[in-house]
């Protein structure tokens, strides 16, 4: 019932063969809701029905409308429950001090930040790529940053807007209805480019990261974090996530779809970003909260800086 | 601290102490309100720069403690050298400890302001998870520069908060404010508490458990000492209006012959129970029984307090956390409870911190959250710690007083117990029993 992917890497000559076999269904009709891992918010990539290989896949639309509308009203329909930490988003409000503890360190190392400042990002202007509601948007503004944010769900970015505003610290975001190539397209740059929790609902990951790449500035840092294809991964984060625990809706991830960090490295190198750090997401069922570490076999997340 | 100095501080407090001077005579006799001060507390007094302040004023460490009760059938004495420290707490008096924090306070450079009056009423502007897209926030309301609390004082101003901390005691109108539900219950007893002098100098804290309730000395320097003595509310009553010879030898009478013998030292030679237990003895485990210094005469009013018990059913709501006393109250007879509420203080202030490095709203209630998680279970068995104990001790049952006895006896001479049990006391150790889990 499921769309069977089948990526190969082949790693002598550093080609990234991918290879899909689909059975009957594509993956537009998998009912991908908009989840706490994020929504459908980095749109183009999320392509129906192709059934190509890699080699000659560039069929990649920047324009929102690629996503089937039938997936967009499954995100507006949660969209409400953005800020309520109780409710489908509760797992990535979990995350959210993980990952900003990952980021705040890498940045504040690469730009030469003191670490003990309240707001150590002042003076950079990051773009959070796929920013639903503005979970990370807004601590990115606390912490000082210049903060735009994206997302191709209409309906998030109108709640991201309403919720900034209730805070002054918050209410100087930008936020935008539109996509990552478009944003190339209009020639912006940003010292930080942040995708977090996006890439695992991509189709075509290495030209999405092309497209984060072309948005950050020579010597700029990239933070990518997803959902390693594990066995680990497919028994936590689809058995256990979404068909035991309930966390989020069945279908959410296609686990071939996830990306090995070795892949992710390879494709940001040919994006000309160089993977510099690196580090794992781990959860505590007892305690309910996430730490860093070094066990990339789940969750983990990857800081890069552009080459010049 | 450097995450937090940019936060802007309000101190609203209706105590006249916090507006003159902090000026205490050093020949006044001690003040009846003290507290026993942990080593974890002493800690925190340091870190935050307050300790050179008290020790600037009357202050007395203590390094031994005896613990018995009237039935004479055992004893336990502690001593700071059973856990290589070098002592087990220090007396101070109350205002030494409010004019040392203040004194502090005035010496940094955040912004902060006392509002000298009494909170009426705080509002809390509708919470940000109900925003929906279709509606259409007004601007007054909601664009408040940021401050999503309202606070209305009694002396008509009114300020904006992003955290509102009820630190304001067992009576905490934050809490009633709020809509916290506590549970407890009334101890029908009341402690009456006086300073009073000795012949000698006292270095030694010294609980002996009576009938009615337990009889606490604790030195406070200059051979002086407190009293912290327990009992049902009218013989307090008749305590305090007793005359003061008459009080002063029913209180010798209390730490010493009264109510029934001493205990009897066990001498190191002879054989018992726990010879197989002891492992690495400690220091403790041979001294004999003493008894506490006699009381020549009174140095303060007596003065009568109510003993209750009471927990906030939750310490936090979205902008607004409890702590210290709004949060917890407990039974004096371990001296813990003003340590819980520094612990309190003293994990909030490092929450705080590490949400503003991830850039957290510092009224969120997901950050708030974490501090309750800290505190309460901690807090929770320390108070069912105490409530377990005042309930052991108020029933005089021959059976029950034997198991009393087999406890004291245990604890003075099960040395890793003793050990435990210092550490726990001392703040060093959040749980009486070492659990993995709760790390």
């Amino acid at each position: 019932m499921a769309a069977r992917h089948l990526r190969i890497l082949s790693g002598c000559n550093g080609a990234l063969l991918s290879v899909r076999f689909f059975s009957d269904s594509t993956l537009a009709q998998e009912p991908i809701a908009s989840t706490a891992i994020d929504s459908a918010s980095v749109s183009p990539s999320i392509n129906t029905a192709e059934n190509h290989s890699q080699l000659n896949n560039n069929k990649k639309h920047s324009a929102p409308s690629s996503l089937k509308h039938a997936e967009l009203a499954k995100f507006s329909a949660i969209a409400d429950t953005w800020w309520d930490s109780e409710g489908p988003y509760k797992p990535l409000h979990a995350l959210n001090p993980t990952r900003l503890a990952f980021i705040r360190s890498t940045l504040c190392r690469h730009f030469r930040k003191d670490p003990y400042s309240a707001r150590p990002f002042e003076g950079l202007n990051i773009v959070d790529v796929g920013c639903g509601g503005g979970i990370l948007s807004e601590p990115l503004a606390r912490m000082g940053a210049t903060v735009t944010g994206i997302d191709a769900v209409e309906k998030n970015i109108k709640i991201a807007r309403l919720h900034a505003d209730l805070d002054p610290e918050t209410s100087t975001i930008e936020y935008c209805c539109t996509t990552a190539e478009k944003l190339v397209e209009e020639q912006r740059k940003f010292d930080a480019v942040i995708a977090s929790e996006v890439i695992e609902h991509v189709a075509d990951p290495a030209e999405f990261c092309k497209s984060l790449s072309a948005l950050t500035v020579s010597e700029g840092a990239t933070v990518i974090s997803t959902i390693n294809r594990s066995m680990r991964a497919y028994a936590t984060a689809i058995i256990a996530a979404e068909h035991i625990l309930h966390w989020l809706p069945k279908g959410t991830h296609q686990w071939s779809s996830f990306l090995t960090p070795e892949e992710l490295v390879l494709i940001l190198q040919r994006a000309s970003i160089d993977v510099k750090e690196m580090a794992g997401f781990v959860y505590n069922p007892l305690t309910g909260r996430w730490s860093l570490s070094d066990d990339i076999s789940v969750n983990f997340i990857a800081f890069g800086t552009k080459n010049s | 601290m450097p995450l937090t100095k940019h936060l802007s501080v309000a101190i609203i407090d209706s105590n006249p102490a916090l507006g003159k001077s902090n000026f205490i005579k050093k020949e006044d006799p001690p003040d009846p309100r003290v507290s026993t001060v942990t080593p974890a507390t002493i800690s925190f007094f340091k870190e935050i720069g307050a300790w050179q302040y008290v020790q600037q004023h009357r202050h007395a460490y203590f390094d031994k403690m005896q613990v018995w009760d009237y039935t004479g059938l055992g004893y336990t004495k502690y001593n700071a050298r059973d856990v290589n420290k070098e002592i087990l707490g220090c007396v101070v008096e109350n205002k030494v400890l409010h004019s040392s924090l203040l004194s502090c306070m005035q010496n940094t450079e955040f912004r902060k302001t006392i509002y000298p009056s009494r909170l009426t009423s705080m509002a809390l502007l509708p919470s940000s998870s109900s925003i929906s897209v279709d509606s259409t926030p007004s601007a007054t309301t909601l664009f408040t520069k940021g401050h999503l609390a309202k606070l209305d004082l009694s002396d008509g101003k009114s300020l904006y908060a992003k955290l509102v901390v009820g630190a304001d005691g067992g009576k905490s109108r934050v809490r009633e404010l709020a809509g916290f539900k506590t549970t407890g219950w009334s101890y029908s007893q009341n402690a009456i508490i006086c300073t009073v002098e000795h012949n000698k100098e006292n270095y030694c804290a010294w609980q002996r458990f009576l009938p009615a309730g337990p009889i606490a000395l604790l030195p406070i320097g200059d051979n002086f000492s407190n009293i912290v003595w327990t009992m049902n509310p009218k013989d307090a009553s008749d305590c305090k209006s007793m005359n003061e010879d008459d009080f002063v030898k029913i209180l010798n009478h209390a730490l010493d012959y009264g109510y029934g013998p001493h205990p009897k030292s066990i001498s190191s030679g002879s054989v018992d129970m726990f010879s197989w237990f002891r492992g690495d003895a400690t220091l403790s485990a041979k001294e004999c029984f003493e008894v506490p210094p006699r009381v020549v005469k009174l140095a303060s009013e007596r003065m009568v307090f109510p003993l209750s018990l009471k927990h906030a059913n939750n310490y936090v709501s979205k902008r607004v956390v409890l702590i210290g006393d709004a949060a917890h109250t407990v039974h004096p007879l371990a001296g813990q409870g003003v340590n819980l509420g520094f612990g309190d203080a003293s994990t909030l202030s490092r929450i705080i911190a590490e949400g503003i490095a991830v850039g957290a709203d510092i009224g969120e209630v997901s950050l708030l959250k974490k501090y309750e998680a800290e505190r309460k279970p901690a807090n929770i068995v320390m108070m069912a710690v105490l409530d377990g104990f005042q309930k052991a001790y108020s029933v005089d049952f021959g059976p029950l007083n034997i198991l009393r006895a087999a406890a004291f006896h245990g604890a003075q001479y099960i040395s890793p117990l003793k050990r435990n049990i210092i550490s726990y006391a001392s703040g060093e150790q959040r749980l009486p029993l070492p659990l993995p889990l709760f790390t």
